[in-house]
């Protein structure tokens, strides 16, 4: 039992990645009709914000200390962030240990820009060209990104910690009525999980509630009678892709501390999150939230050693077996809607 | 009734004919020569074959900065590094028997099909007469394999499965870095001494060669000392996140996670380990333990402090006291302003040791050459007194047995050396089970 609800736990912060860059993907392809394969290239863009607001929290004076010597027996040499110097020791550092909730600000402009950027600048070229159009050349933008990150900060991954107060785990057995030590859980892990919950609620309501989004949700559903109406869609869907540059942004800004970002970061998740899409339905928000996690959920189960004793290797087909079935069943997904992606 | 001598079908015959011998491979038309791409009398060329992209495109970058200064002070450019404390005196800084050294780059993307291929259009287009380099074992076996086909040697670079010496070893291939059955070797006193002999062991495995063997010999090491295995789990190369692999350890009755794990996938299981509070953990009355059998330096830099006070071996470390050791890193710390990793070392060292066995036999010919590297004994190279064993072509010398550092004083301070394993403790016999299996053959000079 305390296995199983491990791997739940463990499914649901794995799914909530997957659901912040299906519902990205979703939103972008709902609107501007665009299958983009840059997307995990923004995922991974967020994380290297944490990267690079650590770093420049970090910028330092150097002291020469007589009594070291560095690695060629020269006179080492001392860095001392400037923070430090401005706040005082133990501010600055506690600055520094908090740089990646802080890159959340960060990197929220960032993103936003970034995505004006791809928007204006190159995907609004291919509106009107063939799905495979659109999915090369945004696949070519993924590469160069990748390209341009490796090229400053190396292919190594980068050590990103959450800030000390989080950086602990929570026996969370004990709080249900299990022995100690049975279910143990990582703060930053549960963090990741409500964040997501948060950011998808926010989308959500954004959509809902808002005016703004009641005229995007009316293009996404017929664009040509929001056009006749005399409203201009195409920049409220420029908008949106920004903001779905920044949820792409901000999943993996969180994701930093989970696991060390690398230029590769966005690639790992983007085929997955593809088939979250697919499976959720194409077009639909709820199914690519709904995907995202019933996918991460039985990834987790299928690497128990009880599951993978019975079917050895199912860890690493599972979910595009499930992908297989739902689609087998229901060919629109679990929540496509009749039109889309069938022209 | 025509005259002419040309008919259909001798056209046909005659055009097949031709059009199959152009097509053929130039490695298996290297006849004419006395051996696969005999140099000229002006220069030699050599190939680098080095992951440089990819997962480990930083330690491909390391190990080209090493092959450059290695081809450097071939050349008689810079301070010479460890030329000067090597025991063989047979290099003069004049190139290789006079001929001024050149070198060609090519990327493996540390996939086994890249990688051959890369080394092919080397062998075949730019006519290199060695390949050295690579950062994974199944690279380096299937690029061995391709040497031993092409005629030319293969001094490999990073590799660590037991197999690349073991079942797949060939002739024309050399290995200066340690395997897997030594890092076992190494590691298990020091376990037992440090965390006792009662204790259970679960293994988190890559799987592929590497991961395999590394595994067995950890399993085979460890049980020697008295610990039991609690389970052996495969993971998948390049799993990203590894929490639904650790979380079946946290009730599994065992006390030790040994990480059979390199780059990427160590850091992501380590840095997961530590999440799911392992080392805060305490099973059967003892302190939960974590074991990384292979270390190298950039990995540790990953990891960060993940890896405070976890035990692993390195082939050599850049911290070591001895003159060849302070020469390389002194040379390339100058050149490059950081410390070499024990990839660089390896793929330095063997470059100077192809280069060393060809002035000595007085020859390019790689049977020649294999030959002078087969049972030859050298010291000055940073690991003490090394064998380059003829039976298996693996070199014994001593093991390094690391720790992560408690309070590192700068990037570079991540690692703490524990204890030199002497030689005589990781030697085993060439009919060890665990390298049984494969022939060596016989060398081919391409001819």
């Amino acid at each position: 039992m305390d296995a199983i609800l491990l791997q739940t736990l463990n499914g649901l912060d794995k799914g909530a990645a997957y659901a912040l860059i299906a519902l990205g993907l979703t939103l972008i392809f709902g609107t501007l009709g665009v299958v983009n394969f840059a997307h995990g290239a923004l995922f991974m863009i967020g994380s290297f914000c944490a990267v690079t607001l650590q770093r420049l929290l970090s910028i330092s004076y150097t002291t020469i200390d007589p009594e070291k010597t560095d690695f060629l027996g020269n006179p080492a040499k001392i860095e001392t962030p400037y923070i430090e110097g401005w706040f005082g020791p133990e501010i600055g550092a506690a600055i520094i240990d908090w740089s990646v909730p802080l890159a959340i600000i960060f990197a929220i402009p960032i993103m936003v820009t970034l995505g004006f950027i791809m928007e204006r600048g190159l995907i609004k070229h291919f509106y009107n060209r063939p799905h495979a159009d659109q999915i090369l050349v945004t696949f070519g933008l993924a590469i160069v990104l990748q390209e341009i990150i490796k090229y400053y900060f190396g292919a190594n991954p980068i050590p990103t910690p959450a800030p000390t107060a989080f950086k602990g785990s929570l026996d969370i057995g004990v709080m249900i009525g299990f022995d100690p030590n049975a279910i143990i859980y990582p703060i930053w892990r549960l963090i990741y999980f409500v964040f997501s919950l948060i950011v998808i609620g926010g989308i959500f309501a954004f959509l809902r509630f808002t005016t703004f989004g009641m005229v995007v949700r009316a293009g996404m559903a017929d664009r040509e009678t929001v056009g006749l109406l005399g409203i201009n869609i195409d920049k409220r869907f420029t908008i949106m892709f920004g903001i779905a540059a920044a949820v792409a942004g901000l999943a993996g800004v969180m994701y930093t501390p989970i696991n060390s970002p690398n230029y590769e970061f966005g690639m790992e998740f983007l085929v997955l999150s593809f088939v979250v899409v697919v499976v959720g339905g194409m077009g639909s928000l709820p199914g690519a939230v709904m995907a995202g996690f019933l996918l991460g959920i039985l990834g987790s189960f299928a690497s128990m050693n009880e599951v993978k004793q019975i079917f050895p290797g199912i860890d690493q087909i599972i979910i595009y077996l499930v992908a297989i079935i739902i689609l087998l069943v229901r060919p629109r997904g679990l929540m496509g809607r009749k039109g889309v992606m069938e022209e | 009734m025509s005259n002419s001598k040309f008919t259909r079908r001798g056209v046909i015959k005659t055009g097949a004919a031709a059009g199959a011998g152009l097509a053929l491979p130039t490695i298996f038309t290297g006849a004419a020569n006395a051996f696969t791409n005999e140099p000229g009398a002006g220069s030699v060329k050599i190939g680098f074959n080095v992951p440089q992209s990819g997962p480990y495109a930083d330690e491909g970058l390391d190990e080209l900065r090493a092959q450059e200064l290695a081809v450097e002070h071939l050349n008689g450019v810079g301070d010479g590094g460890m030329l000067n404390t090597f025991s063989s005196k047979a290099l003069g800084g004049n190139g290789i028997l006079g001929r001024k050294v050149e070198f060609v780059t090519g990327n493996t993307n540390t996939k086994s099909d890249v990688a051959r291929a890369s080394a092919k259009s080397m062998i075949e287009k730019d006519g290199v007469i060695m390949i050295n380099g690579g950062s994974s074992s199944g690279v380096a076996i299937a690029v061995q394999g391709l040497c031993q086909e092409a005629g030319i040697i293969f001094m490999a670079g990073l590799t660590h499965s037991n197999d690349t010496t073991g079942k797949d070893k060939k002739a024309n291939g050399f290995r200066h870095f340690f395997n897997a059955y030594m890092s076992g070797a190494a590691l298990a006193p020091v376990l037992e001494n440090a965390y006792g002999s009662d204790r259970n062991a679960y293994h988190l495995t890559s799987d592929y060669t590497w991961g395999w063997t590394q595994q067995e010999s950890m399993v085979a090491s460890t049980e020697a000392h008295g610990w039991k295995t609690t389970n052996t789990v495969l993971t998948p190369v390049g799993a990203g996140d590894f929490s639904s692999y650790i979380t079946p350890v946290l009730n599994s009755g065992a006390d030790v996670l040994v990480l059979n794990h390199y780059g990427r996938d160590m850091i992501n299981s380590i840095t997961a380990a530590v999440q799911f509070g392992l080392r805060d953990k305490q099973v059967n009355g003892k302190d939960f333990q974590i074991v990384v059998p292979l270390y190298s330096e950039l990995m540790a830099e990953g990891a960060g402090e993940n890896i405070k006070g976890v035990y692993g071996s390195m082939n050599w470390n850049w911290q070591l006291e001895d003159a060849g050791t302070a020469a390389f890193v002194k040379s390339f710390g100058e050149k490059y302003g950081r410390p070499p990793s024990n990839s660089a070392h390896t793929c330095y060292v063997q470059t100077l040791l192809y280069a060393d066995a060809v002035a000595r036999a007085g020859s390019f010919n790689p049977c020649a050459v294999g030959e002078a590297l087969e049972g030859f004994e050298f010291d000055g190279m940073g690991n003490g007194p090394t064998l380059y064993r003829a039976e298996d072509h693996q070199c014994f010398k001593d093991v390094l047995v690391m720790k992560g550092k408690e309070n590192p004083e700068n990037q570079f301070d991540i690692l703490e050396k524990v204890e030199t394993t002497p030689r005589a403790q990781v030697e085993y016999a060439p009919d060890h089970p665990m390298f049984a299996g494969g022939e060596l053959g016989a060398c081919n000079s391409g001819a």
